[in-house]
């Protein structure tokens, strides 16, 4: 069975065709395009959110790519949100004309889990029960996934996403845009126990997250050593932050895999390419004998193959969606 | 107008009797370096218009929406490329609609902002401490200074 996936949420525009869930037979996004596709004419700097000017190419390119046709296509998977209304209104505007026009079935796509069913491509024996941990950018969740449809958010950030704070403290660190990346590279050779950075742990038993108050409080460590004249050792501050959000990151989610009793863990969304992060969860995970999924990196990120697979649990289970599908720029799991 | 926030408790407070004075179509400009505390107070305001999810920081999605005694549409300029880039996005149906529009960053695009409205200027003094400039464009935005100043 294949689905034709759209997901437009934020930044990327992207069309993937997806054949029973975990099969990639296509998954175009638009910001790679410049590098991997021949495009006709030149892609625009601001075209990563102008979703509507490359929608129809990347479909072209998407069912090329798979070697099929539109009537070959069994039903549409399209992101409805979380996301940006004025995004996600693209997306489900062309899902719906193509859904009607081909008089195929609608499913409407949670864009959170989405990002945990990359897991289901990237490794095909993972199945459900198991916990996942969701952070990007935008996003920071403690899920238990209880079955294919099935999802209980157990914990989320109260103030900055994950993905957020790494480019923040990034940003007042001097380095270039995309920060996450740039504090990966200078943890690697930095102290992370040069300072103390707070680990904010909320309410005891809280499986929620903050990190508004450690970006706060990198900020003022690095004003007062301004005013002090000392230097600052950058790959430090780097290693230190991150070994802080580290620390919180893993206390809750081992947790909850204590409490829970669950064994398989899935970390997913763009964050889940910090090798720290992947290093200190791969140790503590074979510590604690819990298997451990990460997805492939280009499936970590925004991403309409995740859109699709997470489609066709939801269609298989029995939901379709009408063409009277509303976007939702706050949905809920 | 100028005034001095001691620590969080103080900004909390004044958040959340902006959030209370805030009406239908109001539009509020945060402007300050990062961990100024916009985010912190938008939160506050949010608390004041009685909304009753976590207010997150729109960074990423860049407007965030949430549903209290009027509607809030939180925005953050920070990520953005420029002005046209917002007004794609339909940033003009959200300034002229029926709820309640924090914007911040938004001195980044300054033009295509509503006339009328309130921009506040938060300036780090140091660790705890936060100091607070209102500037009002419009009547409507000058008594609301009066009253929450009162």
């Amino acid at each position: 069975m294949k689905t034709l996936a759209i997901e437009t949420s934020c930044d990327e525009t992207s069309i993937a065709v997806i054949e029973d869930g975990r099969k990639i037979l296509s998954n175009i996004i638009s910001t790679q395009i410049e590098t991997h596709k021949k495009f006709g004419g030149v892609v625009p700097e601001i075209a990563s959110r102008m979703h509507v000017e490359v929608i129809s190419q990347i479909l072209k390119n998407a069912l090329e790519d798979a070697n099929i046709g539109l009537n070959d296509i069994d039903f549409i998977s399209v992101t409805e949100g979380p996301g940006l209304v004025g995004a996600l209104l693209v997306g489900m505007s062309f899902a719906k004309a193509l859904s009607y026009s081909l008089d195929i079935p609608l499913i409407g796509v949670n864009h959170i889990k989405g990002h945990i069913c990359a897991n289901y491509i990237s490794h095909k024996n993972l199945e459900p029960p198991f916990i996942a941990l969701v952070i990007s950018g935008g996003h920071t969740y403690l899920v238990d996934v209880t079955g294919y449809d099935e999802y209980k958010v157990i914990g989320r950030t109260r103030d900055d996403a994950v993905g957020e704070a790494f480019d923040k403290v990034a940003r007042a660190l001097g380095l270039p845009y995309p920060g996450g990346p740039m504090i990966d590279k200078l943890s690697k050779v930095g102290n992370p126990e040069a300072i103390n950075f707070p680990r904010v742990y909320l309410e005891v038993n809280s499986y929620d997250f903050s990190f508004s108050g450690l970006k706060t409080a990198i900020l003022n460590y690095l004003n007062q050593m301004k005013q002090k004249n000392e230097t600052i050792t950058i790959e430090d501050v780097a290693a230190s932050f991150q070994m802080a959000v580290i620390d919180v990151l893993s206390e809750k989610t081992f947790r909850l895999l204590n409490e829970t009793k669950r064994n398989k863990l899935a970390i997913a969304g763009g964050v889940a390419a910090n090798s720290g992060i992947r290093d200190i969860f791969t140790k503590k995970a074979l510590e604690k004998g819990i298997e451990l999924f990460i997805p492939d990196m280009n499936l970590c990120t925004d991403n309409a193959a995740m859109i699709g697979s997470a489609g066709y649990y939801s269609y298989i289970s029995g939901k379709k969606s009408t063409l009277g599908l509303k976007v939702d720029a706050n949905l809920s799991l | 107008m100028i005034i001095e926030i001691k620590n969080l408790e103080e900004l909390e407070k004044l958040g959340i009797k902006l959030g209370s004075l805030l009406e239908k179509k109001d539009v509020i400009c945060l402007n300050g370096d990062l961990g100024a505390g916009k985010t912190t107070f938008t939160q506050a305001i949010g608390k004041g218009l009685e909304v009753i999810e976590y207010i997150t920081s729109p960074t990423f999605t860049i407007i965030n929406e949430y549903e209290g005694r009027l509607p809030l549409y939180h925005f953050d300029i920070y990520r953005l490329g420029d002005e046209e880039e917002l007004d794609l996005l339909g940033a003009q149906d959200y300034f002229y609609s029926d709820g309640v529009c924090v914007i911040e960053w938004a001195n980044n695009v300054e033009n295509i902002l509503p006339k009328e409205r309130l921009d506040i200027w938060i300036k780090i003094i140091d660790e705890n401490r936060r100091q607070f400039k209102f500037i009002p464009h419009g009547d409507r935005y000058v008594k609301l200074v009066e009253e929450l100043l009162k």
